[in-house]
């Protein structure tokens, strides 16, 4: 089945594209070799046809050569179906082949295979042979990726179920997404979120199950300046500085903490004084904890007693 | 459109986007050797000689029988004497567009600014945008950062090395064992995984391929010495993630409150069982135990050690006596 109906999509390509003026449907039949008897049949055979031929992209007009004619046909114009020319140096080309691999495994190598096939048969020398100092890489994500890529390109809202950091219970969200943002290896998607009035961004691997569409293509407006990075950025980001910390180190430990401070000095029995700068005490105790007795803090209080809670937890 | 990543089984409209992507390549080569072809179309040449047969026996019955598709390949050289409908190739789709543009974008994120390459980037953008018209557009929609932390300097010294294929001196900082690191290593390729950038390189001291993550080389020297990288030196294989277990890995079990849910989206899990309220139990696998345990002690009560008891009381031990500096 599979051969028969891609020579028949073949021909009817050929076929549309061959004409200058709209085929109906019965000439189309009459021309294309391989559509059933039956009109009924066709008909049906030839709606699947058409949607497949959309699908790939191929652009089907449809339209009547005059105002007489009352039936609708079909064509393809050789402007909108053409690939425009493109001519690559050799420097460009090996940029090309490399972007093509970024994606490798993850969600868009298809299409992007697909893109470079197509440039390869529009004359571009774009082979793999070449290898370069430097290999970025996608990693193949989380499965929202898809849906919600199909979302912000055709401009529609989406629902999906999603569970907030520290929370054990997913809640629905309604977002009108405006773009998708990859940040230290992970998807972000960021919008208008309808439940809140305000824009939002969230993580793809906080989504539970499936990701719905619950409006029509086109919908969903971008504002002009919105940038999406940022509000991803805003939503990820511990601001550096801010604070000081002042440590007590054991000399030749702390290593990360002496990089960042701004300040240290050799103390007495095999201390060291550092001072450090930090944003958050949260994750600064955390981080200032981990170190276990090579750290003591000396200030400020908060973070003083926030270390101190955590080495609490721990003994516990 | 969802298209199925290529090794996949095709399927009709895959091989029809195939042989409309062949008369053009064939044609805009004048004429080109079968094997080339299909290596380039990535089938076998049985496979591309089916192709070229579809494409030859093309005919459209109405007004007079007609095939409007010429071809040969006698001699193993193929030549498409005639096909005008279809002898460019059809325009890029909007994913097809994307895909590329978004890799192009992120290219220019990765290199140093006045990298060669850069020039050679952002002409190519500017060509695909434009071939790629409409299509284009959502593109600007889907980002991919490039963590800046590490040093310009770094970069652009790891690139010299690459380039003049020298090896290098790194002072490097390890944070399980939170110390720096004195090693000769031999330049393979950078990497830009999950994010980050990375040098993979043989390592002399190990004797073996490693990953050094730029952010963390605090210093880097070239050597007057040329980098050899022996034969038995391969590639890291990064599509399966950085962190990947071994089997004579520690086994580390933790339980989770919902602050220390975290853990869980950081690292890769061997196991993760929801505990109810917001609590989680989680396992996995590190060749370090130094790091589960800062891990665990960073974590307080937010994850407690379950196994092994070991690290457990390690945990313990470390807490108590970074408890009594404050006791005093």
């Amino acid at each position: 089945m599979s051969r028969r109906k891609t020579e028949r999509l073949l021909s009817l390509v050929v076929c549309l594209l061959s004409s200058q003026r709209y085929l109906t449907a019965t000439q189309i039949r009459a021309a294309v070799p391989g559509y059933p008897e039956s009109f009924d049949a066709f008909k049906r055979m030839f709606e699947r046809d058409k949607e497949d031929l959309r699908e790939l992209g191929i652009p089907l007009d449809m339209g009547t050569n005059g105002p007489f004619d009352e039936e609708v046909g079909y064509r393809i114009t050789r402007q909108a179906y053409v690939l425009p020319e493109i001519r690559l140096e050799p420097d460009e080309a090996a940029v090309l082949a490399l972007a093509a691999r970024v994606w490798h495994r993850a969600e868009l190598a298809g299409a992007a295979a697909g893109a470079l096939l197509k440039l390869r048969a529009a004359g571009v020398e774009a082979e793999e042979t070449s290898q370069p100092g430097i290999e970025p890489r996608l990693n193949a994500g989380e499965a929202a990726f898809a849906p919600l890529w199909e979302a912000v390109r055709d401009r529609r809202p989406v629902t999906f179920r999603y569970r907030a950091a520290e929370r054990s219970e997913g809640q629905q969200r309604e977002l009108e997404p405006w773009g998708v943002v990859n940040r230290h290896g992970r998807w972000y998607v960021a919008g208008h979120d309808r439940m809140r009035q305000a824009v939002r961004a969230f993580r793809l691997s906080r989504i539970e199950g499936q990701v719905e569409f619950c409006g029509p293509p086109g919908s969903v407006t971008v504002p002009d300046g919105a940038d999406v990075r940022a509000m991803v950025r805003a939503w990820d980001d511990r601001q550096p500085g801010g604070r000081t910390a002042v440590l007590r180190v054991r000399s030749g430990a702390g290593f990360d903490l002496r990089r960042r401070a701004a300040r240290q000095e050799p103390g007495p029995d095999g201390w060291d004084e550092v001072e450090t700068p930090f944003a958050e005490v949260a994750w600064f105790s955390e981080h200032l904890a981990s170190f276990g007795p090579d750290v003591v803090v000396c200030e400020p209080a908060d973070l003083r007693d926030a270390v101190i809670t955590r080495l609490k937890g721990a003994l516990a | 459109m969802t298209r199925a990543a290529p090794g996949s089984p095709a399927t009709s409209a895959d091989r029809l986007q195939r042989l409309l992507a062949l008369v053009p390549y064939v044609i805009s080569r004048k004429v080109v050797g079968l094997a080339e072809t299909a290596a380039a179309f990535g089938v076998s040449e049985r496979e591309l000689v089916d192709d070229l047969n579809m494409l030859w026996c093309v005919e459209l019955r109405t007004p007079d029988p007609y095939c409007p598709i010429d071809l040969s390949y006698e001699g193993g050289e193929i030549v498409i004497s005639k096909a005008d409908p279809v002898d460019r190739p059809l325009r890029l789709g909007v994913d097809e567009a994307s895909a590329l543009l978004v890799a192009l974008r992120m290219l220019g994120e990765v290199g140093a600014p006045e990298d060669p390459e850069a020039s050679a980037l952002s002409r190519t953008i500017a060509k695909l945008e434009a071939a790629a018209g409409e299509a284009a557009v959502p593109s600007a929609q889907v980002a991919v950062e490039v963590d800046q932390h590490a040093e310009r300097s770094v970069l652009e010294r790891v690139t010299e090395a690459l380039a003049a294929k020298r090896r290098v001196h790194l002072s490097y900082y390890v944070p399980g064992r939170d110390e720096a690191t004195e090693r000769d290593v031999d330049p393979m390729r950078m990497l830009v995984v999950e994010g980050r950038t990375y040098l993979e390189g043989w390592c002399r001291r190990a004797e073996a391929v490693r990953l050094f993550r730029l952010d963390r080389v605090l210093r880097i020297d070239l050597l007057d010495v040329a980098a050899e990288v022996p034969q038995q030196a391969e590639h890291v294989d990064v599509d399966q993630g950085l962190f990947r277990p071994s089997p004579g890995d520690m086994r580390v079990v933790l339980e989770l409150t919902p602050r220390g849910r975290w853990v869980a989206e950081y690292y890769p899990c061997e196991d993760v069982t929801e505990l109810g309220d917001g609590r989680l139990r989680v396992t996995l696998r590190t060749p370090d135990g130094a790091w589960a345990r800062r891990l665990a002690l960073g974590l307080g009560e937010d994850g407690r050690v379950l196994e092994p008891a070991a690290l457990a009381a390690a945990v313990r031990a470390d807490a108590s006596a970074a408890l009594a500096h404050y006791a005093q």
